[in-house]
């Protein structure tokens, strides 16, 4: 089952939210941490800043979380010190649920970076050119499909390709299904149900 | 050499080690709530994982619940949809839900070891630290965080560190007076609140055999304030009788089966401990905390700590002085209660209750003193209201509630108020615990607390009795 849990490469379309030190503040804001579900949380995603809000609207034009261009990319480009602030794990969660699925970057804040790692949830630097060179060709072109591979470190898009870098420990967890104890204790369910069917009382004595 | 009965189980239970070097352990039984839970399901709804084993698990509500009117929905909009979020979530995952309407419902280690689901030679988890209350049965039981729910939810494995085995052998007669909840206080005031780190308590010794389900249940319940994560005690013939009829334990022949296994499961004789430790039940007097964790208890006849002591950590004693608005070295008895509270999982039990109307009966509570009675479980409830307990305490001016966590903790209606001090026969006495940030609790056994309640102050049950 870890199998499944193997993040080797993500695939799709991007997504530029530019801007240096967005903060988790602005991604989800603190009124929503008090449900008992990450569930829906995607709905509440720069919540503060985007449609419904015409002052918000105003002030920032279109949001790219609401840019019909936008919908259904998998692909987060941000700049630097992406998603610092406050260490609420609801950050990524609500990145993820929205559809994400990796975010390129100039640079993130730690705790994010780390939160968003035990979701599976990855996330790789690239150079501040080439975070722009991506930026600019997915503004142009929303449907360009965009190839993470975290085995090779690069970024490839149609005729263009950089290097991007994650950190060992964290790539061996991702493209190895190990980023959570849960997916750890999946691999190998077989032998889960070998030591479960001997115990006398699973067997009903 | 032999083994010890963690050892057995753990064996047993032991899937691989990990690439992490811990052990991938089986869980036997995972007892599931409302308030470590919900993240848990909400991924395992998103990665598309089912509950691995929705027979092993079962859920109730206990945390939230209010205890005096359970009318749909609660007026506390997030207590909630803490009870919906289960709802649902037992449903869409297939698990066994006992809730409000259901006459199983009560405190989760109230309602394992009632309905039989706790059993000896099990490994069992639950997203509570009181999880160690099971131990009682001879399981290797311990409290998890969320995210090992959610482990052990899709898995029913853990990832876990082994654990190292204390025997505290408890020997001779507990003079009377005095209960397995001053036997769990003297262990951690002896032994420290970390003591036990790393460590499960295999409690023993003739005190210990002698003593009935209920009063090892209190004695486990309490490991984890000592900082032991899991507490047992060997099953014997009284875990046995205790099991036989319950509507999940084995029955028939498969019952006979189970009790030769059950035996098996036992510490060898000659099995080998990391530590030993003695304590004799006749030295024991009714404790009482007066201060801000479990250890910092003294004897109902003695005196809070001065902060000369040698060897004592007098800012820490400071601290805990002052909020609890004591004078170094006064005598503990006497001192005024404003809330008495038998309930819990630690003392929340049939005989627990029985105990304190016993003391009770004949006498009034203390105009001042707010008295509350809240049985662990709808069985416990309705096997009081049988033999007429709930009559015996609201003629002494308790009130008589519904099934819960109540005032051991403040997620529900029940709380102190200001800087109130409660007598409480629950298992934690840290600041704010009891709802409100400044209250103040004094943990003792349910037999002082309803000491305490007629005489409106800290007050040694021997006396009432007299
Ligand atoms: S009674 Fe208290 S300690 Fe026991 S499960 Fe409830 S909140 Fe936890």
């Amino acid at each position: 089952m870890a199998e499944a849990l193997r993040i080797t490469r993500v695939e799709g379309r991007g997504l530029p939210m530019r801007g240096d030190d967005i903060d988790t503040d602005r991604i989800i804001p603190a009124r929503f941490l008090r449900s008992v579900t990450f569930d829906g949380l995607e709905k509440y995603l720069f919540v503060d800043e985007r449609a419904g809000s015409p002052a918000a609207v105003r002030a920032h034009g279109v949001h790219p979380f609401d840019d019909p261009h936008f919908q259904g990319a998998s692909v987060l480009l941000v700049n630097s010190n992406f998603g610092c602030g406050s260490s609420r794990e609801h950050a990524p969660q609500a990145l993820q649920r929205w559809g994400i699925r990796a975010v390129v970057g100039e640079s993130f804040s730690e705790i994010f970076f780390g939160n968003a790692a035990m979701i599976g949830l990855p996330c790789v630097k690239a150079a501040a050119d080439d975070v722009r060179t991506l930026m600019d060709q997915v503004e142009r072109t929303p449907q360009t499909a965009i190839h993470v591979d975290l085995t090779g470190n690069t970024v490839e898009t149609e005729g263009f390709s950089c290097v991007v870098t994650l950190p060992s420990r964290v790539r061996e967890a991702l493209v190895t299904g190990a980023w959570d104890t849960t997916g750890l204790l999946l691999d190998r369910y077989g032998e889960v149900d070998k030591t479960a069917a001997a115990l006398p009382y699973i067997r009903g004595f | 050499m032999g083994n010890t009965l963690l050892q057995k189980v753990w064996e047993l239970h032991t899937v691989r080690t990990l690439p992490t070097g811990q052990t991938q352990l089986f869980i036997g039984f995972h007892l599931i709530h409302e308030v470590t839970t919900p993240q848990a399901f909400d991924t395992l709804r998103m990665r598309g994982w089912k509950v691995a084993r929705p027979d092993r698990t079962f859920a109730t509500a206990d945390h939230i619940v209010p205890t005096r009117a359970r009318t749909r929905p609660f007026l506390d909009v997030m207590a909630e949809d803490m009870l919906s979020a289960l709802e649902r979530n037992c449903r869409d995952f297939g698990v066994r839900f006992a809730g409000l309407d259901d006459d199983r419902q009560g405190i989760v280690h109230v309602i394992g070891p009632e309905l039989g689901l706790t059993q000896p030679g099990m490994t069992i988890a639950c997203g509570d630290s009181h999880t160690s209350t099971h131990g009682a049965f001879g399981a290797v039981a311990f409290g998890i965080g969320t995210s090992q729910v959610r482990d052990v939810l899709a898995s029913q494995c853990l990832a876990i560190e082994p654990l190292k085995v204390r025997r505290i052998r408890v020997t001779g007669q507990l003079p009377p007076g005095v209960y397995a909840k001053d036997v769990a206080l003297t262990i951690i005031q002896r032994l420290g609140v970390s003591g036990g780190v790393g460590f499960a308590y295999e409690y023993a010794g003739d005190a210990i055999e002698r003593m009935t389900m209920d009063e090892r249940m209190t004695i486990c319940n309490m490991s984890i304030e000592g900082g032991a994560r899991a507490g047992y005690v060997n099953p014997d013939q009284t875990t046995f009788d205790y099991l036989e009829g319950r509507p999940f334990a084995p029955s028939g022949e498969a019952f006979d089966r189970a009790v030769a296994w059950w035996k098996s499961m036992a510490s060898d004789r000659d099995a080998v401990y990391d530590d030993d430790v003695a304590i004799k039940a006749d030295e024991l007097r009714p404790v009482v905390t007066w201060g801000v964790n479990p250890g910092q208890s003294v004897g109902v006849d003695g005196r809070v700590p001065s902060g000369r002591e040698p060897g004592i950590d007098k800012a820490a004693v400071a601290d805990a002085l002052s909020y609890m608005g004591l004078e170094p070295g006064q005598p503990i008895a006497g001192m005024k209660v404003d809330v008495a509270f038998i309930g819990s999982c630690t003392n929340s039990r049939l005989s627990d209750l029985r105990e304190a109307a016993r003391i009770v009966k004949g006498h009034h509570i203390a105009p001042h003193v707010k008295g509350l009675v809240v049985p662990g479980s709808v069985a416990v409830s309705k096997a009081a209201e049988r033999e007429g307990l709930d009559q015996i305490f609201r003629a002494a001016g308790f009130e008589w509630r519904g099934a819960g966590c109540s005032m051991c903790l403040g997620m529900n209606p029940d709380r102190l108020e200001g800087d109130q001090v409660c007598a409480s026969s629950s298992n934690r006495n840290f600041k704010g615990r009891q709802g409100s940030p400044t209250g103040r609790t004094l943990l003792m056994s349910p037999a002082m607390v309803a000491a305490a309640a007629i005489a409106g102050a800290v007050t040694d049950v021997r006396e009432i009795e007299r």
